[in-house]
């Protein structure tokens, strides 16, 4: 599998982060050695295998449909980058 | 006083012989001498812990002071902590001052323990010496021209300099044993699930797991008695009876069936490394333990198997940080999409975006099954493995890191080479077992560490298995010159 920098920066849009094209032929390198690490799985027979997410078997688990946390907003707020009347403010999405 | 136990300090505020606003003014002296070098701490807030430290001084007064009250902790800074900025290494949290405590933050404060500091690490605790650390790089203090290892590294660089009696750190693929190795010290990962991750910021979260780090088996003990417990608000958290870890210390070891893992002694170890690990299981036999050969075929697939499951979850974790809520923002950007592009490409380090992108990547549409999938089932091939071997032995040993500590610079323009630092360590928090490091002795003038891999839940033991060793050895009590 090898990638190309136009794949680079097709990755990097999905993650939501800029790349500059030096970036993305550096970041290729990089990327290139950690996927061809990752190659070495497909070698292994898995036919059969039951994936694992966690050690012990358990299931999720439920609470009761209450609220238990309070109204912290101004709080949480004093760290938001910007904030106005309560709300958080982002560039306009909608005309 | 700045290598005494957990015990004798306790045994010292009790006795009155010194406050706790002493200790940690004593030891927040000697960070200040120490720290502008090692750069083992980011943040200092010496009157956050005078204040706690006065608290536990009247706690002790009245008579109800538990065996960590008034001791002052070195708190990993991926631990939110109420009030305190919370950086997790990364310049995408320079600013973020915690609103809420982590579970574990909140169990030292009830336990009237006093927070000493934030340490440093490698940002997002992605990283094995402490290199990818937004707030510079930590010395090792054995050699100040070394990495500590990581991503704990600036609680293991703090705990090994004397700068804290102990430290905190988490372990996703040997971030605590590692450094633990490196540095000289004892260091626990628990049993994916007995420590709670809640308010611990979120790495891989099917494989992060929160631990102590401390000079001896019975500091980290007394730590875990702390630290352990079921949480509600963490949904891996397990529901288990509280359980006191020190009480097995001093079971004698005869008949201790020990496996060794002839993959952890194949090419890629250290010859010096080798020497050290292969004396300490020589110490265990003369301790009444027997040997026993056992296979883990599935070792060197513990890395690959990571490098998508880790970076996989990290992608998804991390995509909270879009710098509207908390965190960075970038000064200048044209719309929305424009803003969070630019906020983390300006927020996040190199390793941390290349981990992102691998774990996009295979993430993406139609490569799940392929990657993400086949990692999975192959985790489970090597959870079998230690099944397997816990047949034939209560636990398994061998190194903990295949070197001693390296060179700053050595291995940070090959992510590879970095990765395979962790090939010990990594298959144990794949298997979600516990793992634990304990200072065996030197290689080159620098420090080993045995690694110990216990079944589940049986960390007691574990703690057991190293505190015998550590009663005729003496190596967790050296300490490194020019501190």
């Amino acid at each position: 599998m090898s990638l190309t920098t136009d794949d680079v920066k097709r990755i990097a849009h999905l993650a939501r982060i800029e790349v500059t094209e030096a970036d993305a032929q550096a970041t290729l390198e990089k990327l290139g050695g950690i996927l061809d690490l990752i190659e070495q799985m497909q070698a292994v027979d898995t036919a059969g295998i039951e994936p694992m997410s966690h050690s012990q078997d358990v299931t999720q688990r439920l609470r009761e449909d209450a609220v238990t946390e309070t109204n912290q907003r101004e709080l949480f707020q004093s760290i938001a980058p910007a904030v106005e009347n309560g709300l958080y403010l982002v560039p306009k999405v909608i005309e | 006083m700045i290598n005494a136990s957990l015990k004798d300090l306790a045994a010292a505020l009790g006795a009155k012989q010194i406050s706790s606003v002493e200790l940690t003014q004593l030891f927040l002296d000697r960070i200040h001498r120490l720290n502008p070098d090692i750069n083992a701490y980011i943040t200092l807030d010496a009157d956050r812990s005078l204040a706690q430290a006065a608290a536990a001084d009247v706690r002790i007064a009245q008579g109800n002071a538990g065996p960590l009250t008034g001791i002052p902790f070195a708190q990993k800074d991926i631990f939110c902590a109420k009030g305190w900025r919370t950086t997790c290494g990364s310049k995408m949290l320079e600013n973020f001052v915690a609103p809420y405590d982590a579970h574990i933050i909140s169990q030292f404060d009830a336990a009237g323990a006093v927070n000493l500091g934030k340490t440093n690490m490698d940002e997002f605790a992605m990283g094995s010496s402490n290199e990818t650390s937004y707030y510079g790089k930590v010395q090792n203090p054995w050699d100040r021209a070394r990495v500590p290892g990581g991503s704990s590294g600036g609680s293991a660089a703090a705990v090994a300099a004397r700068l804290a009696p102990a430290a905190t750190g988490t372990d996703t693929g040997g971030s605590i044993r590692q450094p633990a190795s490196l540095c000289g010290l004892s260091g626990l990962k628990p049993t994916y699930g007995v420590c709670s991750r809640y308010g611990m910021i979120a790495f891989a979260s099917s494989l992060d797991q929160a631990g102590p780090m401390a000079k001896s088996a019975e500091d980290l003990g007394l730590m875990m008695n702390v630290m352990a417990g079921f949480d509600q608000r963490d949904s891996t958290s397990l529901p288990r009876e509280k359980e006191d870890y020190t009480r097995d210390l001093n079971l004698p070891l005869k008949g201790l069936r020990i496996g060794i893992p002839k993959e952890y002694f194949a090419d890629g170890l250290d010859a010096g490394v080798a020497k050290v690990v292969l004396d300490a299981i020589e110490q265990y036999r003369k301790l009444g333990a027997e040997t026993v050969e056992v296979s883990l075929p599935n070792t060197q697939l513990s890395i690959p198997v990571y490098y998508v499951l880790a970076p996989a979850e990290a992608s998804s974790n991390l995509s909270r940080y879009d710098g509207v809520r908390y965190g960075h923002r970038a000064a200048e950007y044209t719309d929305l999409m424009d803003m969070y592009c630019k906020s983390r490409a300006e927020g996040f380090g190199a390793e941390v975006k290349r981990r992102i992108m691998v774990g996009t990547y295979v993430l993406s549409a139609g490569y799940y099954d392929a990657y993400y999938l086949k990692a999975q089932q192959i985790r489970r091939l090597i959870a079998q493995d230690f099944e397997q071997a816990f047949k034939q032995c209560d636990v398994i040993m061998g190194p903990a890191a295949p070197g001693t500590a390296f060179k700053t610079g050595e291995k940070t323009n090959d992510p590879v080479a970095m990765y395979l630092e962790d090939l010990y360590t990594i298959a144990v928090n794949l298997a979600g077992l516990p793992g634990m490091s304990v200072p065996a002795g030197f290689a080159n003038g620098l420090p080993v560490g045995l690694q110990i891999i216990g079944n589940y839940f049986s960390e007691a033991r574990m703690l057991n298995i190293g505190h015998q060793y550590q009663q005729v050895t003496d190596w967790h009590t050296r300490m490194p010159e020019g501190i």
